[in-house]
């Protein structure tokens, strides 16, 4: 900028080599490698063989990987709605006059600071099915809870259950800067016109919110697709391999069954399925604004 | 009465109170799994498997942090998280800040190619890039080592992004200035810009501290001992060190060591928190 000729280049190289060079090793290059690997044999003893889509093929071919898929959109299927309407409620009542405002706040937010490894096992212990403090609270009003984690039937939704409390604070605090954003004014120009609360919320608060809501959704989904921290804590994808999901399966395959090329390929296919739900999110977005 | 500020006519009072009595409810179900967790480290380890549990601990004891100590090497742990997240955000404050500076500023052939470029990895989840990186740290040498869990993570091109829009943002005069009285860029940049930068390195410092903290996957690959592990990981493997029998005191009381300190860091800068938070979108 301000230096002339080798001092200059010294100067650009000071600011941006270091950084260049790591994106370069970590993360860059990775990623042309992952692709690149996706369509070769590798065990990490022998030297990878190229087997060109053999790998890709093998994939559509494997019920485990399609297993997998499902689980992951299943997971999805519950929690993305769930969480979304929860956090919106939550920021909505949040947002209006009560007291401990800030309190409130703070709670519902509290566990997003915390690790999965943490919330995760906390629940686990909660949702014991002899001891843990969900069944015995269940038993007090005369239900008998399930086994939660240890039935297949319900392990994907015990998944989901703690997922959405330990994620409601967030979507929470992107819909409460989004309503905090709204001027007054609409509400008020609404309830001159006579607008009840109801026809408030839908017809000022809602479309106003649309950006927000579409940035914690598009957020929420890709975060969905990539979920693995609270499965391998909570289930590590059982009973009976009822709640196996993607990621869980790439790691599996790469480090458990040493198939580098085969986990790359799927992580490929991961990657272009977010990709493409998070362009068709952007499209939809823009044709609404 | 939702998100709506009442003009001259206050909300019917019995909407408040039932509003306020949800919200109410909705916090004492966020907060009870955080209670039972903290009640749960504190009994002694027969009363875990009594029924019905108890919510307060009939005889509260801390001899649960005391085995987990002595169960696994806790302290040692604690302090490799410590370390580790303060260095991984250290590199990151550094590298991100002087590469972003160099790119809302400077003017060179291939910029905008280059910064395109750090916005692609962006869009890449981690997992596509797991296996060539183990295979490039593992080449190095550094599984299980302190490299491993720091180098790799420092590189953001996150930070990178962020840093370079609030840089954008400074007004260009203040630079000319320190130019003018013969100040190198290196000089201007630590003299002028950093100081200024409050906010941005406070929001991207939590952000990134809080990431590495919390961080499972990436030392769930490269270490395996028990020396070099973090907390996250450390929890996992001792809920599994018992199998079919976890003893919960000592897992939760674990779990309590882990999750306090970040409590603590978001207690006192919430605003930071909630802001590096909502800004990434990526959730620890």
């Amino acid at each position: 900028m301000y230096e002339r000729g080798a001092r200059r280049w010294l100067t650009y190289g000071l600011f941006l080599g270091p950084s260049l060079l790591g994106v370069v090793v970590f993360l860059a290059g990775p990623i042309v490698a992952s692709l690149g690997l996706s369509f070769t044999k590798w065990d990490l003893l022998t030297a990878p063989s190229w087997v060109g889509l053999r790998n890709f093929r093998d994939l559509l071919a494997d019920p485990e990987f399609w297993a997998a898929l499902r689980h992951t959109l299943t997971f999805l299927g519950g929690y993305i709605p769930l969480v979304m309407a929860v956090g919106f409620l939550v920021a909505l009542a949040l947002n209006s006059r009560l007291p401990a405002r800030s309190l409130f706040r703070a709670v519902y937010f509290l566990p997003v600071v915390m690790s999965w490894v943490a919330v995760a096992l906390v629940w686990r212990w909660l949702l014991n099915p002899y001891y843990g403090l969900l069944n015995n609270m269940l038993a007090v009003v005369g239900i008998q809870g399930p086994a939660w984690l240890f039935q297949p039937q319900w392990a994907m939704a015990s998944v989901i259950l703690t997922s959405v409390w330990k994620d409601t604070g967030f979507v929470m605090a992107i819909l409460l800067a989004g309503l905090q954003g709204i001027p007054r004014e609409f509400y008020e120009a609404a309830e001159i016109d006579g607008a009840s609360v109801g026809q408030r919320v839908r017809h000022v608060t809602l479309p106003l919110l649309t950006p927000a809501f579409y940035f914690a959704l598009s957020i929420s989904l890709i975060n969905s697709f990539q979920v693995f921290d609270q499965v391998y804590v909570l289930t590590g994808g059982g009973p009976a391999g009822a709640t196996t999901v993607l990621v869980e399966r790439i790691v599996k395959n790469a480090f458990s069954f040493s198939r580098m090329g085969y986990a790359s390929a799927m992580s490929w296919v991961l990657f272009v399925l977010i990709f493409a739900i998070t362009l068709a999110f952007s499209r939809m977005q823009r044709r609404r604004l | 009465m939702t998100g709506v500020r009442p003009g001259k006519r206050a909300p019917r009072a019995w909407r408040w109170v039932l509003l306020t009595m949800v919200v109410a409810l909705g916090a004492v179900g966020m907060l009870l799994p955080v209670v039972w967790m903290l009640s749960t480290s504190l009994k002694p380890s027969d009363a875990i498997l009594s029924l019905p549990p108890r919510l307060i601990p009939a005889h509260p004891t801390l001899a649960p942090f005391k085995a987990v100590t002595e169960a696994f090497p806790m302290v040692r742990v604690f302090f490799n998280s410590v370390g580790v997240a303060a260095v991984t955000t250290l590199g990151q404050l550094v590298l991100s800040s002087m590469a972003g500076y160099a790119f809302a500023r400077f003017r060179f052939r291939g910029r905008d190619t280059l910064f395109f470029l750090y916005l692609a990895t962006l869009m890449v989840p981690f997992v596509v890039t797991v296996t060539p990186l183990f295979i490039i740290v593992r080449t190095l040498g550094w599984t299980n080592s302190y490299a491993g869990l720091i180098v790799p993570p420092m590189f953001s091109a996150f930070g990178t992004f962020l840093m370079r829009q609030f840089f954008l943002d400074l007004p260009r005069e203040l630079e000319e200035a320190a130019v003018i009285d013969g100040a190198s860029t290196f000089t201007t940049f630590v003299r002028v810009i950093v100081p200024l930068s409050g906010p941005a390195f406070a929001t991207l410092g939590i952000f990134s501290f809080m990431a590495s903290w919390n961080n499972f996957l990436w030392p769930l690959l490269i270490v395996s001992d028990n020396k070099f592990m973090t907390l996250p990981l450390a929890l996992a493997t001792l809920q599994g060190l018992y199998p079919g029998q976890t003893q919960w005191n000592l897992v939760m009381a674990g779990t309590v060591i882990s999750v306090i300190p970040m409590i603590l860091v978001f207690l006192f800068a919430q605003r930071w928190v909630i802001q590096g938070i909502t800004a990434s979108g990526l959730k620890g």
